[in-house]
């Protein structure tokens, strides 16, 4: 059986570690070409481990504007588009200097405007030549959903997203632009990002991020955090044909976090 | 890999399986590879994709014991369970009869509780061991996130689905039992139940015609229509599969952007 998203054409930002490299090893298995964006150097051994890379920091609209003109180039359409590099920064407001702010909303969401709005013309083309036209999936958090101490700046930041994604589906439908707009938002995942933010955290309160992570999987229902993969499933589900009447919705993967 | 080979091996239960979301959601699962068991409340029906139909009172504690207890009998196991079964009310709350309001809520709320209960013990066991667990799949509705006029009965009981969906999450994981549990929540699909509510907007005087109503609801969807049964029907079989294995206490929105304003 060809796999649900043969032919499709994908671009997932900060996708060489992961959730990113999970969700490019998940479209890929669904038959997706999928070029993954980094800021690795191009011959770096993650970059070189990936299908296709382009050398891309997100923030920068000169950056996006030269990735779209590679992606024309070799196909003339994207199908998908992953929105999903991003950081993490904790804090006590109290002690957030305004440039780490700026930096984390810069990370977090000018990312997704910039990909989003430079993407746009080529998701459009696409999505016209395909049943249910082309998908775009923003990753953003529960932490986007509901607030948790000494997080504000990423709590804004991927709030923002979840209300971005929604306001670009609701544009898109009603213009007809033919490209389904849906967040993601994970629960705490094994990731390298997870570890150095709670290593970072961990400092701070005179404990380990181990003894973190392990609490932090204590408070799950599931009393785990999730795979990259199970992320990765689930972005797949969100660009694919299944997903055909789904815009404008958040789905959540946090082993029933926020179910409380 | 695709998602829909994920399901090789598994049993699944639809109730209501007879209407729009319940064939579709049949079918779409048998496409997976899951054997299904078709229920309803008539005495036979077919049902294509199903390897078996049984009727079904979802009301009824003594028909779901029955239930489950054939589906242990014939296929010795069951990994999915999707409450379907429901009915609408389309009534004013002054004009709403009490026994019209507990009809709803036995059917679209007691019935969800009634196979949860009588299914969890043999979803539990059939769920050990396998990837994601065993599933129960809750069909709520944007009727049950958002309110509506002269839908009062109707998103009361999708607002108590979406509820007990999340406690039960919560209560099997606080368990350790393989069973997620999350709703879905459609927009306005094309099935004999859109039409029935058309019809009783019409009566109440809220549109001139069925295809004043009809046209009205599509254009309440930001993609201007309203979806299919088979739409409703993917999301069911993601979440029933290993693709989901992370998801529990979750709410699939389903509706054409109808809930992101």
């Amino acid at each position: 059986m060809a796999g649900r998203l043969e032919g499709r054409i994908a671009l997932v930002s900060g996708g060489l570690r992961g959730i990113g490299k999970a969700i490019c090893d998940c479209l890929e298995a669904d038959g997706a070409v999928v070029y993954a964006t980094d800021l690795d150097a191009p011959d770096s051994e993650a970059a070189r481990a990936a299908s296709q890379y382009i050398r891309l920091d997100a923030t920068s609209e000169d950056a996006w504007i030269a990735a779209r003109a590679q992606v024309e180039q070799d196909f003339g359409r994207l199908d998908i588009l992953v929105n999903n590099v991003g950081a993490d920064l904790t804090g006590k407001v109290q002690d957030l200097a305004l440039a780490d702010w700026r930096r984390l909303i810069t990370l977090n969401l000018d990312t997704v405007f910039l990909g989003t709005k430079t993407f746009q013309p080529l998701l459009a083309k696409a999505g016209a030549s395909t049943p249910y036209g082309s998908s775009i999936v923003n990753i953003s958090s529960i932490m986007g959903l509901v607030g948790m101490g000494e997080v504000s700046a990423y709590n804004a930041s991927k709030g923002g997203v979840r209300l971005f994604t929604k306001s670009n589906a609701l544009e898109f439908a009603d213009a007809g632009v033919p490209i389904r707009v849906n967040s993601v938002h994970p629960g705490f995942v094994e990731t390298p990002l997870l570890r150095k933010g709670f290593e970072n955290w961990a400092a701070r309160e005179g404990t380990t991020a181990d003894a973190m992570i392990e609490a932090m999987a204590q408070t799950t229902p599931f009393k785990r955090l999730a795979q990259p993969v199970e992320i990765g499933k689930v972005v797949a589900f969100l660009a694919s044909d299944d997903a055909s009447y789904m815009t404008g919705s958040e789905v959540v993967v946090d082993g029933g976090w926020t179910a409380r | 890999m695709t998602a829909k080979t994920d399901l090789q091996g598994t049993v699944a239960l639809v109730t209501g399986a007879t209407g729009g979301i319940g064939r579709a959601t049949v079918a779409a699962l048998a496409e997976a590879g899951a054997r299904v068991i078709a229920t309803d409340i008539g005495v036979d029906a077919q049902v294509d994709g199903a390897v078996a139909y049984a009727p079904l009172d979802v009301t009824s504690e003594a028909a779901w014991a029955d239930a489950i207890a054939r589906a242990e009998r014939e296929f010795g196991r069951l990994d999915i369970l999707v409450n379907n079964a429901g009915i609408s009310v389309t009534n004013s709350v002054a004009a709403t009869s009490l026994a019209e309001f507990r009809k709803c809520f036995a059917i679209n709320v007691e019935g969800v509780f009634l196979g949860t209960r009588a299914a969890q013990s043999l979803l539990a066991r059939s769920g050990e061991g396998r990837e994601g667990g065993s599933s129960i799949i809750n069909l709520s509705s944007v009727g049950g996130l958002r309110g509506a006029a002269m839908m009062s009965t109707y998103c009361a009981s999708k607002g108590a689905v979406k509820l007990f969906s999340k406690s039960a999450a919560l209560e099997f994981a606080a368990l350790k039992l393989p069973i997620r549990v999350n709703s879905v929540h459609p927009g306005g699909i094309e099935t004999d139940m859109m039409d029935t509510i058309f019809a009783r907007y019409v009566d109440e005087g809220l549109f001139a015609d069925m295809d004043a109503a009809r046209a009205a609801v599509s254009a309440g969807h930001a993609v201007g229509r309203m979806g299919r049964p088979a739409e409703i029907a993917e999301g069911i079989a993601f979440l029933a599969s290993p693709a989901a294995s992370f998801m529990t206490g979750s709410e699939l929105v389903i509706d054409g952007g109808m809930t992101a304003r």
